[in-house]
């Protein structure tokens, strides 16, 4: 499974002659993602290393079944790559360019938002379905196939806490990089909602920097709807305020969007931010062994609900919440009944998937 | 981009915004010509790119041009929080019965642009927003759609009474957004909106900010971009392609990825030390960039110490190992030097840096520490 892209996503390449589009197709390619097309204004009819290339990304759909793109045009060709792959009925766009004017991206939002179509990016180093699929420019090897979604602003500290992770034998089931402008098509509440409802994830690392309210969004978002464990990490407390911290979308304004805001938002939901990006990985390595601790738990009380009753209270001790249920005697019905509940919240009512 | 008053209001003029006449002087003398010039009582302004001009007295009122030289003398040189005033803004005084405030931003959360108006102007906006926020209206616009009239009217109705004020109003807010949108503006402000005692609305004050990453489509604009001395690194590395922002502490770091940076300075501090800038080189890794980046760092006293911290992915290793081992052997850094390199061509990088001799480092925890207590001994 996975999160926005997987076995299904058929990519089609814009801008797939140039220095950057060419080199990774070719390393999507050998990563093993179906790259089935390539466009280039001008170049239809040609090819790379076997991948057709057409004039426009409407041919490119018709003939070869493409159903998400990734665009490496220059900026001042990038919104209108991104309408021209929204119009062509493509359904995931990961826009890898960097330099796409705000304003423009706020008209952008608002047409796929009609439209249904989801962005990620601009400015982002794409998303990868470990040992599935890589749609965008991040090194494959540092992942692993698991079960932490990871969702972040940055792209070369996302490699980082990556590689952390899979040292520690940690695989991931999606990495996301949303991007680094003010103005992007995905945000951190889209990943949470997708990765609350995967099946393959277990938990979430959550990687913000300062500027904007995103992190603050997301915590609220948390709060309400995610039931699995959420680790959180910020990028920016030494940052002077009023800079552009590289990425156009930090920057500190008017004395909101710092880090210390954005690590208290997150703990008061109950997220652990970790103090050094190697730190995530020790809290995601916590957050599993508690879930996996609890669920091995669950499964002892299941089976010893069903024997004779003294032997249930005996291996229930250290669970209150399901000892109760045991002490009433319930019957193995009644235990389950803890179960919808939590079903219901994890379902969140804003779940469809247009935005 | 932050640009001055009086560029801001030349664009606002573009856009058939009122504002009141005026010139820009970079001497106390030019200063009186122009208010002789104009031949009525005038207001010197100095113009630096930071808000609480009026409060440090860099805005004065001048009755004759005699006036306006002594107060042009006194402002030019002024430091208004760290900056140097080095030209003011003559213009006009205009007679004031009313200020109001009109600005625009994007709300990134709502991804629209929002407009918002108080009949509370001539203030600092931010503290209405923080003890009165009942008094700021907004509206959010739909980008698409753009602004309608009924929209601005909306607006202006919850400032004025008088419908001629009002109906001056409401055209200056569909002439602001037509600005914010079309000049790729991040921000627009008018604070304060006057209406003068015979009913004229006016644009007394101007602030614009410019979306760096709309300018290609504004080359006029480019030329708008007024560096201060202290602001030179900063745009010397934005030419090269880099990111850059001086900090006043002692480890020079040099990073791929914003996101990376902005950790490894955290980092940096959470060990002890503290950061002497950020710097990001990056998404390319030619070789020149490394060598501008290194100029750069060295160029600052503070610094005892510098870090790289590269994660190749289309970054290649190798390359910023060759620029790495090319600044040393140009610029023989007398301050240690230490580098993390991992991922993309990591093998061949670390050859170079051992052939050139310097200082390796695993991880990013270590080469940070590693940095800090070089810098303890340098």
């Amino acid at each position: 499974m996975g999160i926005f892209v997987d076995k299904k996503t058929r990519v089609v390449v814009q801008g797939i002659t140039g220095r950057d589009g060419s080199f990774h197709a070719r390393q999507m390619k050998e990563y093993g993602t179906a790259v089935v097309a390539g466009v280039t204004p001008g170049k239809g009819g040609t090819g790379l290393e076997g991948i057709p290339i057409f004039n426009t990304v409407a041919e490119a759909v018709e003939k070869t079944k493409a159903n998400t793109s990734v665009i490496y045009v220059p900026a001042s060709a990038a919104v209108d790559a991104i309408y021209e792959a929204a119009d062509a009925g493509i359904q995931v766009i990961v826009c890898i360019s960097e330099g796409v004017p705000a304003n423009d991206m706020l008209k952008v939002y608002n047409y796929l938002k009609i439209k249904g179509v989801r962005l990620i990016g601009p400015n982002s180093p794409g998303v990868i379905t470990p040992g599935v699929t890589k749609v965008g420019i991040m090194p494959g090897q540092i992942h692993k196939k698991g079960s932490v979604g990871v969702v972040s602003r940055s792209g070369t500290l996302t490699y980082e806490i990556v590689y952390n992770l899979t040292a520690r034998k940690i695989g991931q089931s999606t990495c996301i990089g949303i991007g680094g402008d003010p103005i992007i098509g995905t945000n951190f509440i889209d990943c949470l909602k997708e990765f609350q409802d995967d099946p393959q994830t277990e938990a979430i690392a959550l990687i913000g920097e300062i500027g904007g309210s995103d992190e603050e969004d997301a915590a609220a978002f948390i709060k309400k709807y995610v039931t699995k464990p959420v680790v959180g990490f910020i990028a920016g407390l030494t940052a002077p305020a009023d800079k552009r911290m590289g990425h156009a979308g930090a920057i500190i304004s008017g004395g909101t969007g710092t880090a210390p805001e954005k690590i208290k938002a997150f703990e008061a939901v109950g997220v652990p931010v970790a103090k050094t990006p190697a730190e995530v990985a020790d809290l995601v390595e916590k957050k599993l062994a508690a879930l996996y601790k609890k669920k091995a738990a669950k499964k002892a009380v299941k089976k010893t609900i069903t024997k004779p009753r003294p032997a249930a209270k005996k291996s229930v001790k250290a669970k209150s919440s399901v000892k109760k249920v045991v002490k009433k005697a319930a019957p193995v019905k009644k235990a389950k009944a803890t179960k919808p509940a939590k079903v219901k919240k994890s379902k969140p009512k804003v779940r469809s998937k247009k935005r | 981009m932050k640009i001055h008053e009086y560029q801001a209001k030349e664009i606002f003029a573009s856009f058939g915004i009122p504002v009141p006449k005026g010139k820009i002087a970079f001497s106390a003398d030019e200063a009186r010509n122009l208010a002789a010039e104009i031949g009525k009582p005038v207001v010197v302004k100095a113009q630096v790119h930071i808000g609480g001009r009026g409060k440090a007295g860099g805005i004065k009122y001048c009755a004759t041009p005699d006036e306006a030289y002594s107060n042009a003398e006194n402002i030019i040189g002024m430091n208004i929080k760290g900056l140097i005033v080095r030209k003011v803004l003559v213009t006009e005084a205009t007679d004031i019965s009313h200020e109001a405030y009109v600005g625009i931003i994007v709300d990134r959360s709502a991804k629209k642009p929002v407009i918002m108006v108080s009949a509370e102007g001539g203030i600092d906006i931010e503290e209405v927003a923080a003890k009165t926020p009942e008094k700021i209206h907004k509206l959010h616009v739909d980008p698409i759609l753009g602004i309608k009239s009924y929209q601005a009217r909306q607006l202006a109705y919850k400032v004025y009474s008088d419908p001629e004020t009002a109906k001056q109003a409401a055209g200056i807010i569909l002439k602001l957004y037509r600005c914010f949108m079309e000049a790729d503006a991040s921000l627009v402000e008018i604070n304060p909106l006057v209406t003068t005692p015979s009913g004229k609305v006016v644009a007394l004050d101007a602030k614009v900010n410019l979306d760096d990453n709309g300018l290609y489509r504004h080359p006029d604009y480019e030329k708008l971009r007024d560096v201060a001395p202290q602001e030179e690194s900063e745009n010397e590395a934005r030419e090269a392609g880099l990111s850059f922002v001086g900090l006043s502490g002692n480890i020079g770091c040099v990073v791929n990825g914003a996101g990376l940076a902005m950790a490894t300075m955290d980092l940096v501090k959470h060990y002890g030390g503290e950061p002497a800038n950020f710097l990001d080189i990056g998404g390319s890794s030619n070789p020149d960039k490394v060598v501008t980046a290194m100029r750069i760092i060295l160029r600052d006293p503070n610094v005892k110490a510098i870090l790289f911290n590269i994660f190749g992915g289309i970054t290649r290793c190798d390359d910023v190992a060759n620029g790495i081992a090319k600044a040393v052997s140009e610029f023989r850094p007398s301050v240690p030097i230490v580098v993390r390199l991992t991922g993309t061509n990591e093998t061949e990088g670390r050859a170079i840096l051992a052939e050139a001799q310097i200082q390796g480092a695993e991880t990013m925890v270590e080469v940070v520490t590693k940095a800090i207590a070089l810098a303890g001994v340098a």
